[in-house]
């Protein structure tokens, strides 16, 4: 089993959880972040103070897979979430130990 | 021009107009009399003190909105606060202090509570309920303490402040309006300040820069290289909503300090100062729109608020004699001040969290002087010129600088030794909210924790 964490621009999540759907990803977990990477922040005037923010918002998305379809998984959010421009966020992909359904205590990949 | 006089010039068309019917025949002295008049006085008198009322509720929210969120509650309850100290405070000794009657121009009235009239009884002599009056007055006093509150946002204890809310509100507000509608000394002078934007409004900002400057700056809020650190307000709806709610309250402000509804010309005159309030105060926000997109690119929502802001505050000082035009400058000029002296005071390292100090005292003094180009006053039978009219503005505005300054200065002073004005560096970084109220504005996992 695998661990995917996605960091993409807030704007693609709908898209990207609708092609999530389309190749049978059952659910996933959704946060607002703010980070910062290449892009850096951008400079804002509050009451005639330049200021740069540092941290820029995100949508960071865990979801757990089976090994199987994890690659697919990655594929699908790095096509839909991309514009082509900096920002754009990052995939990550860890190996998952394990994974149970707390109401009836199912382990392992029938719990995903 | 006291408020005394206004309301005995109004009683004088009502009465003469009975005697002689052929003076009723001048356009504006058209009046109503005795009771009917009592009745429509006292009407403008509870309607302006309920808009005026609910202007507390304006500064609470425009306070709430540019505060950070650690600090909300705090805000909230100040607000609430210091408008109950100070009615209470203008009941126990204020409203004598204000209007003490015969006195000697510059303290006096020291009498205690004001126990308006029996239940049934009316004194058609006055023209109006006393008790409508004394409401009126008293949520002017409450106006002058929520100036302070913003500029002091964060970083003041609550106990403290409602200390110092209590001495400005029951004794140093009171004072400086006996100079002027108590028919003090500035009064006689030819001193003329219509609803107050140098006797309400600088004197609360008087009071909010001696605090800023005792109290010192938020923590971190500049850099050691003179950096300003931004701290951008946690809600800005919330801030939008107040200033229309201050800008509603402002009709009332403005418009029943014409202290009368008997004749026709007074309530025309009330019908032009709406106007010209409205008008003043668009002016202000069109022009901190067009200032700011020009020096930083980006038109600030929240500059534009304090310009409608000092839009209103400008014209206060005469929202009557000047034309449209004349008051949409007068409010334009206002806005231009807010845009100019906001970035000045982070200069100076004087910290006002929601511009109070541009809005109330820089743009109050502003309209105060602005009074001479559009009104002279009548001193012993002779009008004052321009310039002399000019020169009894900046009188009063110096004079009411230098007695709220120094009794405000003087107060604050007296806190920090004995109380302590400012939370721990520890309470103030974690937010008030916590160690002050232990309500947080907007919890999170309130329910599951």
């Amino acid at each position: 089993m695998k661990f995917i964490i996605a960091v993409i621009k807030p704007f693609k999540l709908d898209e990207v959880r609708e092609a999530l759907g389309a190749i049978g990803v059952a659910g996933m977990t959704v946060s607002e972040v703010k980070g910062f990477g290449r892009q850096k922040g951008q400079t804002e005037v509050y009451r005639g103070a330049e200021y740069s923010t540092n941290m820029l918002p995100k949508v960071k998305l865990e979801i757990a897979a089976s090994d199987e379809v994890a690659q697919q998984v990655v594929e699908t959010i790095q096509q839909t979430a991309n514009t082509e421009a900096i920002g754009d966020g990052k995939i990550f992909v860890l190996d998952l130990a394990s994974a149970t359904r707390i109401r009836t205590g199912e382990t392992g990949e029938t719990a995903l | 021009m006291t408020r005394y006089i206004f309301k005995a010039s109004a009683l004088c068309a009502g009465s003469l107009s009975i005697a002689q019917p052929a003076f009723a025949a001048a356009p504006g002295a058209d009046a109503v009399s005795g009771g009917t008049a009592y009745i429509l006085n006292t009407l403008l008198f509870m309607i302006g003190g309920f808009l005026v009322m609910w202007m507390a509720a304006g500064f609470a929210m425009l306070e709430a909105g540019l505060v950070r969120s650690k600090n909300t509650s705090t805000q909230c309850l100040k607000n609430i606060g210091l408008y109950s100290i100070a009615g209470l405070m203008f009941w126990v000794i204020g409203y004598n202090i204000a209007y003490p009657g015969d006195f000697n121009g510059y303290v006096g009235g020291f009498t205690g509570p004001y126990w308006m009239q029996d239940v049934g009884a009316a004194d058609l002599g006055t023209g109006y309920s006393v008790a409508s009056d004394w409401f009126f007055q008293m949520v002017f006093c409450a106006t002058t303490a929520s100036i302070v509150s913003g500029t002091v946002a964060e970083r003041v204890k609550l106990v403290p402040f409602f200390i110092f809310v209590t001495v400005l509100t029951g004794v140093i507000y009171p004072i400086v309006v006996s100079w002027e509608w108590g028919a003090g000394f500035l009064d006689a002078m030819g001193f003329s300040d219509f609803a107050g934007s140098t006797l309400v409004h600088s004197t609360g900002g008087w009071a909010a820069l001696v605090g800023a400057i005792i109290v010192g700056a938020r923590t971190g809020r500049y850099g050691a290289d003179g950096r300003v650190n931004v701290f951008p307000g946690s809600n800005i709806p919330l801030a939008t909503l107040g200033t229309f709610i201050l800008w509603l309250g402002w009709f009332g402000f403005n418009g029943a300090s014409q202290l009368a509804m008997g004749t026709v010309g007074d309530v025309s005159d009330v019908s032009k100062i709406f106007v010209n309030t409205n008008m003043a105060a668009a002016g202000g926000v069109v022009t901190s729109i067009i200032l700011t997109q020009l020096r930083y690119k980006k038109a600030d929502v929240t500059m534009a608020l304090n310009g409608a802001l000092a839009g209103l505050v400008s014209i206060t000082a005469e929202p009557l004699t000047p034309n449209v035009g004349s008051s949409i400058l007068i409010g334009a000029i206002g806005g231009a001040i807010v845009v100019y002296t906001v970035p000045l005071l982070d200069k100076l390292k004087i910290d006002d969290v929601v511009g109070a100090i541009p809005v109330h005292l820089f743009a109050g003094i502003w309209g105060t002087l602005a009074v001479a180009f559009n009104t002279q006053s009548e001193v012993d039978g002779v009008t004052l010129s321009i310039a002399e009219q000019l020169g009894v503005q900046a009188i009063g505005v110096a004079a009411t600088g230098v007695f709220v300054g120094i009794a405000s200065a003087i107060i604050w002073f007296a806190l920090q030794v004995t109380l302590g004005v400012r939370p721990s560096e520890e309470t103030e970084l974690s937010g008030l909210d916590i160690a002050e109220i232990g309500v947080e504005a907007y919890p999170e996992f309130a329910r599951t924790a």
